[in-house]
């Protein structure tokens, strides 16, 4: 029993642990909105952007958590501004346009992170180090969950209205644009609350994979918003322990166990899993069959 | 003031193309209107004008003497193509419905009884009782389409944009639309629907407006939905626009 409860004994897994617990709530339960509007590539896009702000950010000011909240949240809101702009006033559709910004963003975060004054090892903005969270990082999760989750469920209606169809929400009088740009902010803050624990290129995985999952157990939109929160603290959480119990770095952790929460359901869903899809199938074949031997 | 609807020298452009020129026309409430015209003709285009989705270049549209500018609210319930919806979204039909609430509701607004009644009512005229807690993935085209009509009257609005409602529905499912459609006319209500299929028009609508980038015709289906005025809409040749870029 004692290796159970080895991890809680140590301080900087308490840490660690509290932090799973805020961003695995913040980003599954956004992660609802992200995975029905079909904003996962989007998204993808937009954390790799982060990279030239957190770089721009640490050779500017070090690695103060405040400055490469702020760093990467600019980085980002310049790319979907960018994408918006260049897709509104040329041929190029909005995805080519903002991945063609990201991946020049990226570039750019690569080649001036070496210029930081402070030591600063790529790997660690890429994929993240969970037990060097700083009692900063924790204030900023936090005030980004608290963020998060009263805007969304102040405005769950009318975004609900943006997200469905735009267009009968524009005739509703409901402000489509502000409410999509508010979505895409809080994406940005959720990613960015996440760097410390996965890093830039594992974000993806915290924000979709829960929701996306859900999504293939229920029906209900309600259920895939405060489900993916349960299932993405629970994995998180899962993770981390997992992490250490197996000594494997904690972010490829995390995104294994909620990816293989996933590919459960997707297998194994009783509405929706393929298995189940295929004994449906059959079932109704034989339906016919009788009407026909009538 | 009578329940009408106006427009008034309407031109309306769609990317800065002009579709619609110089419109004139007029609907009083009550009435199933169809809105005819070849393919480019602007229809779309003058839906959403009137709904307030794009804006107008000259003229206004009015509303029981009220000018309307800009998205209308309450007033007027949008209907998009039925292939323009995500049909995986996850939401019963009576959630789908419900939507048609929200903006009533407010922010911190709960359901109240009204609303509930204006759900069961809206589900009730559009016969989807039956189907209220069915996710709309499941839902047949026909029914799809009455979900959204429903989800309009739960709005209470006075004046229903529909665009190309009845485009791939078969016989019973086109007949209980139109069911529907006229149960929201007998409340005094104004249906507007574009429409290409010109066999079925006389069937469906009391009125049509017959369009190819202007006005051709308008007036109750008897009159003015002849031979005549179908040949010149569908032979005559418009601006395509562009000629007014040097304008």
């Amino acid at each position: 029993m004692n290796w159970i409860l080895e991890p809680f004994q140590y301080e900087f897994m308490q840490r660690a642990l509290l932090a799973c617990v805020l961003i695995g709530f913040t980003n599954g339960f956004l992660g609802a909105f992200v995975v029905i509007r079909r904003l996962a590539l989007m998204a993808d896009a937009l954390s790799h952007s982060l990279l030239p702000g957190l770089a721009v950010a640490a050779i500017l000011v070090g690695l103060s958590p405040m400055g490469l909240l702020l760093g990467g949240l600019l980085a980002a809101i310049f790319v979907a501004l960018g994408g918006h702009i260049i897709s509104r006033s040329s041929r190029v559709k909005e995805e080519t346009a903002i991945a063609a910004l990201y991946i020049i963003a990226f570039a750019i975060g690569i080649a001036l992170i070496k210029y930081a004054g402070v030591k600063v090892s790529l790997d660690h903005f890429l994929f993240g180090n969970i037990l060097g969270v700083g009692d900063s990082d924790l204030w900023t999760s936090y005030a980004i969950t608290c963020v998060a989750l009263i805007v969304l469920v102040v405005f769950q209606r009318p975004l609900l209205l943006a997200i469905f169809e735009a267009s009968v929400a524009r005739s509703q009088g409901v402000p489509v644009g502000g409410l999509l740009g508010m979505l895409i902010l809080l994406i940005v803050l959720a990613m960015v609350s996440s760097l410390q624990a996965v890093g830039v290129l594992l974000s993806l995985g915290l924000l979709i994979l829960p929701a996306a999952t859900i999504y293939l157990l229920s029906d209900s939109f309600d259920t895939i918003l405060w489900g993916g929160g349960a299932l993405g603290t629970f994995g998180a959480v899962l993770g981390l322990l997992f992490s250490f119990w197996a000594n494997i770095p904690s972010g490829p952790a995390i995104v294994l166990i909620l990816g293989a929460a996933f590919i459960l359901a997707y297998f194994f869903s009783p509405r929706y899993g393929i298995f189940s899809r295929y004994f449906k199938r059959r079932h109704l074949h034989e339906e016919s069959l009788e009407r026909w031997k009538k | 003031m009578s329940h009408q609807l106006t427009l008034e020298d309407v031109t309306v452009s769609y990317n800065r193309i002009p579709a619609v020129h110089h419109l004139t026309a007029s609907f009083q409430c009550g009435s199933c209107i169809a809105l005819l015209g070849p393919n480019g003709a602007g229809k779309t285009t003058l839906l959403k004008a009137i709904a307030g989705l794009l804006p107008i270049e000259t003229g206004r549209i009015e509303f029981c003497g009220h000018e309307l500018d800009g998205p209308a609210g309450r007033t007027i319930a949008y209907v998009p193509q039925r292939e323009a919806v995500d049909w995986d979204f996850p939401v019963t039909v009576r959630g789908l419905v419900e939507m048609g609430r929200y903006p009533s509701l407010g922010k911190w607004g709960k359901f109240q009884a009204k609303d509930a009644a204006a759900v069961a009512e809206a589900l009730e005229i559009c016969d989807l009782a039956d189907l209220a807690d069915r996710q709309i993935s499941a839902l047949s085209g026909g029914q799809q389409q009455r979900t959204f009509l429903a989800r309009a009257w739960a709005q209470q609005a006075h004046i229903y944009l529909l665009d190309e409602p009845f485009t791939g529905l078969d016989r019973n499912a086109s007949e209980a639309f139109a069911v529907a459609m006229r149960r929201l006319r007998d409340a005094g209500k104004l249906v507007m629907a574009s429409h290409h299929d010109l066999k079925s028009v006389e069937g469906l609508f009391d009125h049509i407006l017959l369009i190819n980038g202007e006005a051709v015709a308008c007036g109750p289906t008897a009159e003015a939905f002849t031979k005549e005025n179908l040949d010149r809409a569908y032979t005559m040749h418009v601006f395509s626009g562009h000629h007014h870029d040097h304008a």
